[in-house]
């Protein structure tokens, strides 16, 4: 399903071309609206669970007040997201009313228009761009102005600190991520999603798939600077100094509540996706099976993507129980001293080997 | 479609530049450039620059903007919120804008312009990077030395000395 097919079939349909592009876009975006929010309630019921396992607790078991939170708790999330809802909606009397407004739809537009190049089969994905990756790249800066215009406008020293340290970081940690997506372009030789993932087919060295990651060394490790990356991207732990609760309260939001604060945490789970998603596209086959000619069949292809997706997703929360929190300094010194040189390298080591192996 | 997209985006461009010029809150004005940045991007898409579109969101918004925003946030008292400025010479700056107005309207309606009958490109990219590994390889390497030396530049200046 590309976007450019449903214009040109509603086109057709009611002879009215600006009509036609609307529903288009609202037929492909509402979907893509309820996917995120339906799989924001999945994360979170996840992340509880997990979390919950991980320092052997059982989480949400069907408690809560007054209201019976279903069989082991799996109408907890439900409950969050109805109450996240229904909150009093407060903006600070110092605050900068207009853009304090603004910042969470900021965020969450840089999060949600990169759902329109993310491939789920074969077949559905809104658009196949033929600058698919360095779109999403590009559009994912959006979210770091949005967290700035949040932090300032909240009128708060640890907003401000927070959405400095965070902005700092994005922009710092975008560079070995797209060094790294550079690696796949060299391969692929194009930046559509779906170039990329046909790229993957059939078996490398005999017996793995062929999924970039496998392809050479340095796309391994390749793969691994990405995913950091990605991690901090999504100023997520051991990365999330930004909104540190033992120092800075809850950094960029912490004078937002309720529906506002609903929008940021949104925005994080879906930028989680994203992250995992351009991982599973660019290094781990896309909707390839694991098993090349094995389900590959469209209907497997979203199982495949979801699942993969879901691995790396799971992977994120693992980090955040097991990892301290890293220290400002760190953090810098991990970005520009570790992974950037380890980028710069794969880019190089990937060249000589395409040359020498001739592939 | 087109044309209707076209003017909607045209209009958010130019009326966020005026909000960036005319506001007196520094950093309103730096948020309505995202919108012009936006905007213009917009526009490189209908001129089927896709690949334009992305470089000038990638750069412009998420390198320069942000590196703008810093730079108000860094030099005031970061907790105010009024950060103003004022705008001086406001008589002569209009003459002098309105007079190039004017001379690009004329220059823009007069000029024959060169109409190339072609298939509108569906793939910029690969055109773009096969002319710029050959025949601009020159100005590409002679940016990529001076960017290096104002990265060296930068890493120079902020160092504390011993």
């Amino acid at each position: 399903m590309t976007v450019d097919v449903l214009i040109d079939w509603l086109a057709n349909l009611v002879d009215f071309p600006e009509l036609a592009f609307i529903l288009a876009v609202l037929i492909c975006a509402i979907p893509a609206f309820l996917f995120i929010a339906v799989y924001a309630l999945v994360a979170i019921y996840g992340e509880l669970k997990i979390s919950s396992f991980m320092q052997d607790k059982v989480g949400p078991m069907g408690q809560g007040p007054g209201l019976h939170a279903g069989k082991w708790g799996l109408l907890q999330p439900v409950a969050d997201a109805l109450k996240l809802l229904l909150k009093e909606d407060i903006i600070p009397a110092s605050a900068d009313t207009k853009l304090f407004i603004l910042a969470p739809f900021i965020v969450f537009i840089g999060a949600f228009i990169s759902f329109a190049a993310l491939p789920f089969n074969q077949n559905l994905i809104i658009a196949d761009m033929n600058i698919g990756v360095f779109y999403i790249l590009a559009v994912s800066s959006l979210g770091v102005i949005g967290l700035i215009v949040a932090g300032w406008s909240s009128n708060n020293k640890w907003s401000l600190y927070g959405a400095m340290r965070s902005s700092a970081q994005i922009v710092s940690y975008e560079i070995p991520a797209a060094l790294s997506i550079v690696v796949v372009i060299m391969l692929t030789g194009t930046l559509s999603m779906q170039g990329i993932i046909q790229h993957q087919d059939g078996l490398v060295w005999g017996i793995l798939p062929n999924w970039i990651i496998f392809q050479n060394p340095f796309t391994f490790l390749a793969f691994f600077v990405f995913f950091i990356s990605g991690v901090s991207e999504c100023n997520r732990t051991p990365f999330d100094i930004p909104e540190a609760e033992s120092e800075l309260v809850a950094g960029t939001f912490t004078e937002y509540s309720g529906m506002r604060y609903a929008f940021f945490f949104l925005s994080e789970y879906a930028n989680m996706f994203i992250v995992s998603g351009v991982a599973a596209v660019g290094f781990l086959g896309g909707w390839h099976s694991p098993i090349p000619g094995f389900l590959e069949a469209p209907g497997w292809g979203l199982f495949w993507f979801l699942f993969k997706v879901g691995m790396l997703i799971f992977v994120m929360m693992w980090f955040r129980w097991t990892f301290p929190r890293l220290r400002v300094d760190q953090l810098m010194n991990i970005c520009w001293k570790v992974l950037l040189p380890m980028a710069l390298l794969n880019i190089f080591g990937v060249g000589i080997w395409t040359v020498l192996a001739g592939r | 479609m087109s044309s209707v997209l076209f003017w909607i985006i045209a209009f958010v461009a130019i009326g966020s530049a005026f909000i960036v010029v005319l506001n007196k809150n520094l950093f309103y004005s730096a948020i309505a450039l995202v919108f012009t940045f936006m905007g213009v991007a917009g526009l490189y898409v209908f001129l089927w620059a896709d690949f334009m579109a992305g470089v000038q969101v990638m750069i412009y918004v998420g390198g320069i903007l942000v590196l703008i925003l810093f730079g108000i946030m860094l030099t005031n008292r970061i907790s105010s919120v009024n950060i103003s400025h004022s705008n001086y010479h406001q008589g002569i700056g209009a003459v002098i804008v309105i007079g190039i107005f004017f001379i690009l309207g004329w220059m823009i309606l007069e000029t024959p312009w060169l109409r190339i009958v072609e298939q509108e490109p569906t793939q910029t990219v690969g055109k773009i990077g096969r002319l710029l590994m050959t025949e601009y390889l020159l100005p590409f390497e002679v940016a990529s030395v001076l960017l290096l030396a104002a990265l060296i530049g930068a890493a120079m200046l902020s160092r504390k000395a011993n």
